[in-house]
């Protein structure tokens, strides 16, 4: 099959490659460039479990094409701590929390997070759980995540309010 | 101790030790998507495989054409059962001593049953291929109802062993279509019981279908070594040991040549127990191409073809004095096992642990039967997030209690209340053969009303029916009380074994010269914070920091042998062997510090990190000490270094138990249930971390909510699936579920080493029934006995439409 040539950013890195015009955009993240944090949960869009960040929106990368990310910016879980290897604060959280078990979910989850909070920077409790209504989490029962993530909200903001 | 000694509280805090909310030692991976999931391994020339899966529910194999797959470039091969059966490997034995299909035999037993296996340089030239795989079948009738299963015309599906007396062991057959028989308990007795009886009552009780679904589906990457002749299987084993030494059994290739690896498991919940097709599949194509072979599952096929759970219809009875005292208890199940008895039951128990089914109660004498049959369903059988069969027996008895109760007019937890076996009765002998070995009934369900205010929830809800009756609300409020045993830990050599091995586990400790250490254990974590928690039991054994000491778990070349993390067994089986390892090293300790300190080892008291000279507490070893001392200066005439193996046969099983109340809110004209309030008391033992026991909760009763208010997996009359993907599969979203609030009380398990029980499965057995009771309470005043689940907005509807309510 012939293949397309894409040209994207993923954490920061420039990429050029050629891809299968079928190939979806987790299995090149996942295979071509070995970024094996966001997973595969289902095969019908529903889990999140494969949730990254694409041009300032959350996408489930299993839904589109690589090539139909051509041009974009791209952040993975990967992408989140610092260069240096800081932890993003809803990394700490999560695990200061408790808002993850077996994993699997989690990259997904704090990549969910990670755009909620910039989307709405001081959520209520219900808007967290509407918010983060496209990522399935089979073991925590979600209590936690919401508490890490409103926890998160509120040292960012804490921060933000520093640094003014 | 001198001054610069810091206080025992200072130390023990430093520990980190059992008790402590100690952080996650996982999550630094996981949190940055560094985990290893099977489906993230990549190794040099690796293949993938797919299957082709039957269309139909019962069909003989007539023909399968494989070369226009075998023709697309890329494609390396396509196997078949023709190709397996030169290795004797196209059936496979099934942990309930059944024998299940690797690929199909001649006939197709269940929609979606493995057809041929594809084999390609990657995962999409698989999946083209597949289709191109050319079946010929012919439809045969078929069968999906389990009562219909052994009627005298029924059409015969298991023609691979229809003359055969007996599965598994389990007893004559009566029928082509019949697996088991298994009866307990005394019947005469309950016969007299329910004659005698002031009242009875009669409920048939399904529980339906369903599917552990943990967020990542089931694979390998099978990996044969031809150089060396050793074979390396990654996958997703909640049974490592068991997998291998089955691996071994089945294909000839010496254990020892056999590595299996557990990596990071995402979410096991029972469906990683058993051995699948694929996994027999992966393994013959890496041998017979010389490279690895990935296969894994996608979620379709992962809730289509391996591992169901319940299926169990019950029918059950009660006799009792008129007030309310249980005089008897009887029951029939109906097992449906689909097309293999793929259960992952203990040998002796074909129905797992169902005779757990007197729950909390004292009720004196009692009969069970079950009936497994075989039809047109995918095989399977697994504990989804329970031990074997218990969720089934516990949903049973929490159910008749509450149809006993409305027969009576006693309020549901006065009844329960009543027929509690009561503290000073344990250890408890059930009618149907348990000991219970601990337990404070009373004090969990006090503790429950109380916190809940259960009169006010009773008062609030009897003005609502008001309300209701009125036409001044269209919702109703439904109270659910449950009150559930487990019984976990899995168990005794004497009574369990799976496959003739004996359901020990094991610890194997090193300590290494500057006092770190590494445990390695026969278990295998699956998101329940293993290598947290189980150096948590070590560190208040041996005096170590939980910081410096590694688990590792799941790599059966390193790991001593153990039979896995199922049925709530970690924590009372392996984590007793950790206990006791880390007892055998502090005995040789204590014989180093002696000799180091010039006194007898029983001049020397234990204290915290430390061994001190009694009445001259100056004078001490700390363990850190000790264990650079094992390696330069032990005592004459023993051995160097300081490590120690045990594998642990339990006593006896735990019974972790708990009070829940949930309480829901209806609306009659959309039959959504809301769960209002939701209080979960658990009394698991001795806890090890709190932060994790509540995580287990929180995750346990969602998975309750999602099986008793939308999971099903069901099948149409000519055995389609129905609900096999997330499209259809209820798995509750951060919206649906509430904010759980947890409670515990704490009665140590008087045989276990540190008196813990488990926990991670109490919320799942306690939840579904607390949720249902709060279902089948909101309509109890129309006359509502019981209403089958799920309760999904339509048959909630139903409900209330067959009693009269909606507009």
């Amino acid at each position: 099959m012939s293949k397309l040539h894409v040209q994207l950013t993923v954490n920061g890195r420039e990429i050029e490659a050629l891809a299968e015009p079928r190939m979806l955009l987790i299995h090149f993240l996942r295979e071509q460039l070995n970024l094996t944090g966001p997973h595969i949960g289902c095969d019908t869009s529903h889990c999140g479990a494969c949730t990254v960040d694409l041009d300032g929106k959350s996408v489930k990368s299993c839904t589109m094409f690589v090539a139909q990310a051509d041009g974009a910016e791209i952040r993975t879980i990967e992408g989140m701590a610092q260069p240096d290897g800081t932890l993003h604060v809803l990394q700490e959280m999560f695990r200061e929390y408790h808002g993850l078990q077996c994993g699997f979910c989690t990259p997904g989850m704090i990549t969910r997070a990670y755009r909620l909070l910039q989307e709405n920077p001081n959520p209520s409790d219900e808007e967290i759980r509407f918010g983060i209504s496209g990522n399935l989490c089979r073991c925590t029962g979600y209590q936690n995540i919401v508490v890490a993530i409103r926890a998160a909200a509120d040292q960012l903001n804490a921060a933000k309010e520093a640094a003014e | 101790m001198n001054e610069a000694t810091p206080s025992a509280e200072v130390r023990t805090q430093k520990l980190q030790g059992l008790g402590t909310a100690r952080k996650r030692v996982e999550d630094v991976r996981f949190t940055q998507g560094k985990g290893n999931y099977v489906d993230d391994m990549k190794l040099p020339g690796m293949l993938f495989g797919e299957f082709v899966r039957s269309p139909y529910a019962h069909a003989r194999v007539k023909s399968i054409d494989t070369s226009a797959a075998l023709a697309v470039p890329g494609v390396k091969a396509v196997l078949t059962a023709e190709d397996l059966k030169p290795l004797n490997l196209h059936w496979m034995p099934t942990l309930a001593g059944d024998v299940q299909a690797v690929l199909a035999d001649e006939k197709v037993l269940f929609q979606f049953q493995e057809v041929a296996f594809v084999v390609a340089e990657d995962r999409y030239i698989a999946s083209d291929a597949a289709q191109l795989v050319e079946v010929e079948y012919e439809e045969l009738p078929v069968l999906v109802d389990p009562f219909k299963a052994m009627d005298p015309d029924a059409v015969i599906l298991r023609e691979d062993i229809k003359d055969q007396e007996e599965v598994g062991g389990h007893g004559p057959r009566r029928h082509p279509n019949h697996v088991f028989t298994w009866d307990v308990g005394d019947k005469a007795n309950v016969e007299a019981a329910f004659d005698a009886a002031d009242v009875t009552v009669e409920e048939f009780i399904s529980y339906q279908r369903v599917h552990p679904c943990p967020l990542e589906t089931c694979g390998c990457v099978a990996s044969m070594d031809a150089i060396n002749g050793k074979l390396t299987v990654w996958g997703t084993f909640q049974a490592p040991h068991a997998v291998r030494t089955v691996a071994s059994l089945i294909s000839n290739i010496p254990e020892h040549k056999i590595r299996i690896v557990s990596p990071d498991i995402g979410g096991g919940f029972g469906n990683k127990v058993g051995v699948y097709p694929g996994y027999v599949c992966s393994i013959v194509a890496s041998i017979v191409l010389g490279v690895p072979v990935k296969w894994i599952e996608s979620r379709m096929e992962n809730l289509s073809s391996t591992a169901f759970a319940r299926d169990y219809h019950m029918t059950g009875e009660l006799a009792a004095t008129k007030d309310g005292r249980i005089t008897g208890l009887r029951c029939h199940v109906i097992a449906n096992q689909g097309a293999f008895d793929a259960c992952a039951d203990p040998t002796q128990y074909p129905a797992g642990f169902f005779n757990i089914v007197t729950g909390s109660y004292d009720i004196p004498v009692a009969y069970l039967s079950v009936d497994g049959v075989y039809t047109n369903k995918a095989p399977g059988g697994v504990a989804y997030r329970c031990s074997f069969r218990v969720t089934e027996a516990s949903y049973l008895i929490e159910r008749m209690i509450d149809v006993l109760a409305r027969k009576l007019e006693i309020d549901p937890a006065e009844l329960r209340i009543r027929n509690f076996i009561k503290k000073e009765q344990f250890p408890y002998q059930s009618a149907l053969g348990w000991e219970y070995d601990s337990g404070d009934y009373h004090t969990a369900m006090d503790k429950a009303l109380q916190t809940v205010d259960y009169p006010a929830l009773r008062a609030e809800q009897a003005a609502n029916r008001e309300a209701f009756a009125n036409g001044e609300t269209r919702s109703l409020m439904g109270v659910g009380v449950a009150f559930f045993t487990e019984i976990v830990g899995a168990g005794p050599i004497k009574n369990c074994d799976i496959l003739g091995l004996g359901m020990f586990d094991s610890c194997e400790i090193r300590i290494h010269p500057t006092g770190s250490a590494i445990a390695r254990l026969g278990t295998i974590s699956q998101g329940q914070g293993h290598a947290t928690t189980f150096a948590q039991i070590l560190a208040t054994e041996i005096g170590l920091p939980a910081d410096n000491i590694t688990v590792e778990e799941g790599d059966t070349d390193t790991a001593p042998y153990g039979l896995g993390t199922y049925g709530s067994r970690s924590t009372p089986v392996a984590g007793a062997a950790t206990a006791m390892a880390g007892r055998k090293i502090r005995a040789k300790a204590q014989m180093i510090a002696a000799y180091l300190l010039e006194v007898h080892d029983d001049d020397l008291e234990w204290d915290v990190d430390r061994f001190v000279v009694k009445g001259a507490p100056e004078r001490a070893k700390t363990m850190a000490e000790i264990a650079f001392a094992a390696y330069n200066s032990v005592p004459p005439g023993m051995e160097p270094g300081l490590e120690a193996v045990s594998y642990y046969d339990p006593p006896n099983m735990t019974y972790p138990y708990g009070a829940y109340v949930c309480v829901a809110d209806i609306d009659v004209d959309t039959g959504v249930t809301d769960i209002r309030r939701f209080y979960a008391l658990d009394d698991c033992g001795t806890r090890i971390n709190p932060m994790i026991i509540d995580g287990q909760v929180h995750g346990g009763l969602t998975e309750a909510l999602g099986i008793a208010l939308g999971q099903e997996i069901d099948y149409d009359e000519i055995g389609n699936i129905k609900g096999g993907s997330l499209l259809d599969y209820f798995l509750p979203t951060a919206v649906e579920t509430p904010v759980w609030e947890t409670d515990f009380t704490e009665v140590p398990s008087p045989h276990h080493p540190i008196g813990a029980k488990g926990v991670g499965e109490s919320p799942n057995v306690g939840g579904v029934s607390a949720i249902s009771n709060a279902v089948n309470d909101a309509f109890a005043h129309f006359g509502l006995t019981h209403t089958q689940m799920p309760h999904d907005h339509w048959r909630v509807w139903k409900t209330a439409e067959r009693l009269g309510l909606t507009g």
